[in-house]
């Protein structure tokens, strides 16, 4: 029964849906070319042929009508599951998650909720340029009312994106278009995982590095990089979901290590790891910091198509082992 | 008291009661300009004064359980359709007791007990969510409902809503759109600011149900809306009415009217709907001057309780935890800070 398979983070989240949609016939997903196409990444595909089109909506290119239409199903007993094909075009419809979606219950005297769960492709690595390849899980973090979550692995993001459908208000569900292929461990069984807890992928002595999305991988490449190399034994902390954000959980690592290393591939400036930083400094792990807290994200630019250019600006296996090195022997 | 929707029958009762529900709007609107004079009122407000047989016979075509969707511009709508006026009076002076607690003031007025889902500060907004409310209608099948969203000639010209009018064909949802064209957009006319501002005409592309009503005559409004109504049931697909009225008030807190003249205000002001309705009924025979006059001190006096009611309430007073609370609907725990 609890058998354990290998499966992509993109059949993880399809499993996770499909389980969902079978659970609970409210639940409904909008969304361009979900259908026979299957979604601008395939999640979806063979989903239409299982339930059909009266509950996989194939939308016109309409972020703000079907984004709101899917508030105001949400609001009268639907639980919508929307996607954007790309998490960039949230631009074209941010009223309607800012100022309606995060606010209904809010506003509206808690007489109403909004199940429902935005989910996208985020981030780069595929040569898409600037509006197909950006981060802006910040963005909406800034915004009372949303949850964000960024899940690393297969087995996170089917775990999340259940537990994502069955809460009652807005979540944002940011999927690393290059995790969509990776693999990983998924047992058969029902389980879910809660929002709001970080999951320590790798325990370490001397420092931890805190991350979350596709950075998580890169992180524990780091860190094996650092211990082969270096000697050096990194804890690697995927935050999983950035609101709710476990504060404990960053506190009580970086209290344990002494040092911390953010990463996140979005843009470093005013991005969420100045949030995590701010943790660190306000808790009581700042009395235990052996060296300063540092951040890794990507440049202040938008995102370049060529490869090495795109390369040039991110976080890397190399720069996180450098970074992490420099603190420890304090360069 | 009733309006059969089947037969287009009035009771005689109901040609009172819709005399009296847009006196209790215009008092309303009225009593909270006064209020607003005194200091009282800490936010802005959008009045509607002018625009009574719009509001109040739209809505009176609609069921309770009818979605209604507003605007910034709210309350009469939300009046009409039955919401208690001492909770929004409350709300709006910022008192506990309210429809909000104080959280949502002149814009966010709700009153999900008799489908007033809420009014929305942003211009259009609320349009793409009123088809959310129609499709859960389709998909669940629920019988005799409809979901119906107002806004203005200014909102028309929003992306949110075209797209929505687009979608809302497309699908055929069971929505009502009412376009309240009042004469201004903040300061700017229909015809500046729209390449054609014959807005009916924009059912047509759309393939919604078109409609073109004189929005100051409230038993067309009525008429229409309830015709609406009907072929949305009947399964023709959504409705596009346009009901021309004018907007007596001004913008809100800060309209000086320097783009309009006194003359012009004064002129809708000696022809506004309650009169015209008011003459229609006495002329026709309904009523006489004297009964009429008693549908009006009764309306008045309802809004007089409200605003004593409101002003013997507590100012709203919770602290920014309690606030922060009330965010999520799950996570009370503050798990999500």
């Amino acid at each position: 029964m609890n058998n354990v398979r290998r499966i992509t983070f993109r059949e993880a989240l399809r499993e996770a849906l499909s389980e969902e949609m079978r659970r609970d016939e409210n639940v409904i997903m909008l969304g361009e070319d979900i259908g026979e196409y299957g979604g601008g990444f395939r999640v979806t595909e063979g989903m239409i042929d299982e339930f059909g089109s009266g509950r996989i909506l194939e939308t016109p290119i309409s972020e703000t009508a079907f984004t709101g239409m899917a508030t105001g199903a949400a609001i009268t007993g639907m639980r919508p599951v929307v996607e954007y094909m790309f998490s960039d075009f949230m631009g074209v419809c941010f009223d309607q998650i800012m100022n309606e979606a995060a606010k209904v219950h809010y506003i509206y005297n808690g007489n109403y909720s909004v199940p429902m769960v935005i989910r996208s492709a985020s981030g780069a690595g595929t040569g898409a340029a600037a509006q197909h390849s950006q981060s802006l899980e910040n963005m909406y973090c800034h915004v009372p009312g949303l949850k964000v979550v960024m899940p690393s692995t297969p087995y996170d993001a089917k775990g999340l994106m259940k537990t994502a459908i069955r809460d009652n208000d807005p979540v944002i569900f940011l999927e690393d278009k290059l995790l969509y292929d990776t693999e990983g461990e998924v047992p058969e069984a029902e389980y879910t995982i809660p929002l709001g807890v970080a999951d320590l992928k790798k325990k370490g002595r001397d420092i931890t590095l805190i991350t979350y999305g596709r950075m998580t991988g890169m992180c524990l490449e780091a860190a094996e990089m650092l211990k082969v190399k270096e000697g050096i034994e990194a804890a690697v902390l995927d935050l999983r979901s950035l609101l709710p954000l476990d504060r404990d959980a960053i506190i009580a690592s970086v209290a344990e290590t002494g040092r911390a290393l953010i990463v996140h591939e979005a843009v470093k400036f005013a991005g969420f790891g100045a949030e995590i930083l701010s943790t660190i400094m306000e808790s009581r792990a700042f009395y235990k910091l052996k060296s300063p807290v540092r951040r890794l994200g990507a440049a202040f630019c938008p995102v370049p198509s060529a490869k090495k250019l795109e390369e040039n600006v991110f976080p890397t296996p190399f720069s996180i082992t450098d970074a992490a090195a420099e603190l420890i022997k304090g360069v | 008291m009733s309006y059969d929707v089947l037969t287009r029958e009035i009771s005689n009762d109901f040609y009172k009661e819709l005399l009296y529900r847009m006196i209790k709007v215009n008092r309303f609107e009225t009593e909270l300009l006064r209020l607003q004079n005194e200091g009282k009122v800490h936010g802005t407000l959008h009045l509607c004064v002018g625009e009574e047989a719009s509001v109040v016979g739209s809505t009176a075509a609609l069921k309770k359980d009818d979605y209604i969707f507003t605007t910034h511009r709210g309350h009469g709508e939300s009046i009409g359709k039955g919401a208690d006026i001492r909770l929004i009076m409350a709300e709006i002076l910022g008192k506990t007791g309210s429809s909000n607690r104080g959280i949502g003031g002149s814009m966010h007025v709700t009153a999900p007990e008799v489908g007033v889902v809420g009014s929305n500060g942003v211009v259009g907004a609320s349009v793409p969510i009123s088809l959310g409310a129609a499709l859960t209608i389709k998909l669940k099948k629920i019988p005799d409902r409809v979901s119906v969203c107002f806004f203005g000639d200014g909102a028309a010209n929003q992306g949110a809503v075209l797209e929505s009018m687009n979608l809302a064909g497309a699908w055929k949802l069971p929505v009502i759109f009412v376009l309240i064209e009042n004469g201004y957009a903040v300061s700017t006319r229909p015809e500046e600011a729209s390449a054609d501002p014959d807005f009916v005409k924009r059912a047509m592309p759309f393939k919604l149900n078109p409609f073109d009503v004189d929005g100051d005559d409230v038993l067309k409004v009525l008429y229409t809306v309830a015709k609406a109504r009907e072929m949305v049931l009947s399964g023709a697909g959504p409705c596009l009415i346009v009901e021309h009225t004018y907007r007596i008030s001004g913008h809100s807190r800060s309209d000086v009217n320097s783009y309009r003249s006194t003359e012009e205000i004064e002129t809708h002001i000696k022809n506004d709907p309650i009169k015209r309705y008011t003459d229609y009924l006495i002329s026709n025979g309904f009523f006489g001057a004297e009964e009429l006059e008693a549908v009006k001190r009764s309306a008045e006096e309802e809004v007089k309780a409200a605003v004593s009611y409101a002003l013997s309430r507590p100012d709203a007073d919770m602290g920014a935890e309690e606030l922060e609370r009330l965010v999520y609907s799950d996570d009370h725990d503050r798990r999500a800070l």
